[in-house]
């Protein structure tokens, strides 16, 4: 992803707008599809309703084909002025690490942060338990990295 | 074959593809609009950065504006879906899934998420679909994982 701009985010008038109005289609899509509520992800999870497989699979052949075609045209954002690119990370052991780690939260609670978000949305609001422990763990990782590499440059990086 | 097809999608495949498509096009809109590729769970650190010191939130105050938003937005859809189906407030989406379990499984979402370097929005929607390696591998692992711990947490006869 382009930084080159992320000074000027936010300054064209519809910015903020159409990030709300795409967070609004995305949270309606987790409650659509059944990813706020814990009892259908554990289902899943245990086999007895794959449905799942559907939203994620459905959502990234949504994003694939949208960023592949965008990002052939050598064109920009037009409220931003970003270029067209792909989310690419670095794979290291804290990929799989931290992949461990999310999948036992996710198991035991059957929630994960998007989903989290929007299932606050529809009412569900023991959910604020899940919320406040992913603040808790993003927290503590946060701390405990920073303590640890603090005198490291660590690049900006969002997802 | 039929009926091994309706045993393991007793629901169908409808609302959970038109759900899938609405959050790839939700990520869509920001993306084509802004150039924004926008997963989930690095909020929970740029919210951090309002109210905590610590470094390692700092790297992304500068996004965290926007970033609220979006999780505004987040809310607002689940909410107006819960209008829509006549669910909202009636107790109909509220879990029964025990709070320990909620916490405490939130909290190592929390933490893995972040070293991991992604959620299911950011790894599993916006990474599958620049067809990173990376994101293919953070998904793997979590999915994986996730299904062995929750298969176990049943074994151990918690419900819900």
């Amino acid at each position: 992803m382009s930084r080159l701009s992320v000074e000027t985010d936010g300054s064209n008038p519809l910015f903020t707008p159409l990030v709300y109005v795409g967070g609004v289609i995305f949270g309606f899509g987790l409650a659509l599809s059944g990813m706020t509520r814990p009892e259908v992800v554990l289902n899943f999870l245990q086999f007895e309703d794959l449905g799942l497989l559907f939203v994620m699979g459905g959502a990234a052949v949504v994003t694939g084909v949208t960023f592949y075609v965008a990002s052939r045209f050598d064109s920009s954002a037009p409220l931003t002025g970003r270029a067209y690119g792909r989310r690419i990370r670095e794979l290291d052991r804290n990929v799989v690490l931290g992949g461990a780690v999310f999948g036992a939260g996710w198991g035991i609670a059957g929630i994960c942060p998007g989903a989290a978000y929007a299932s606050l949305g529809t009412g569900n609001f023991p959910i604020l338990w899940a919320l406040a422990g992913m603040f808790a763990g993003a927290y503590v990782q946060g701390y405990w990295r920073s303590t640890r590499t603090n005198d490291e440059a660590a690049p900006a990086t969002a997802d | 074959m039929l009926e091994g097809l309706e045993a393991l999608f007793p629901n169908g495949v409808v609302p959970y593809a038109l759900g899938g498509l609405l959050v790839g096009l939700g990520t869509a809109v920001i993306y084509l609009g802004t150039g924004i590729i926008a997963g989930a769970s690095t909020f929970l650190e740029s919210t951090l950065s309002y109210v905590s010191s610590v470094p390692r939130f700092e790297r992304f105050a500068y996004s965290r504006d926007w970033r609220v938003t979006f999780t505004l937005g987040i809310v607002s859809g689940g909410a107006l879906y819960a209008v829509l189906s006549g669910g909202f407030l009636t107790g109909e989406f509220v879990t029964d899934v025990q709070w320990w379990r909620l916490l405490f499984g939130g909290t190592l979402v929390g933490v893995g998420t972040r070293v991991g370097k992604g959620c299911t929005s950011g790894h599993g929607v916006c990474g599958v679909g620049s067809r990173s390696t990376t994101s293919l591998v953070g998904v793997a692992t979590f999915i994986a994982v996730a299904i062995g711990t929750a298969q176990f947490v049943q074994a151990l006869g918690v419900t819900p």
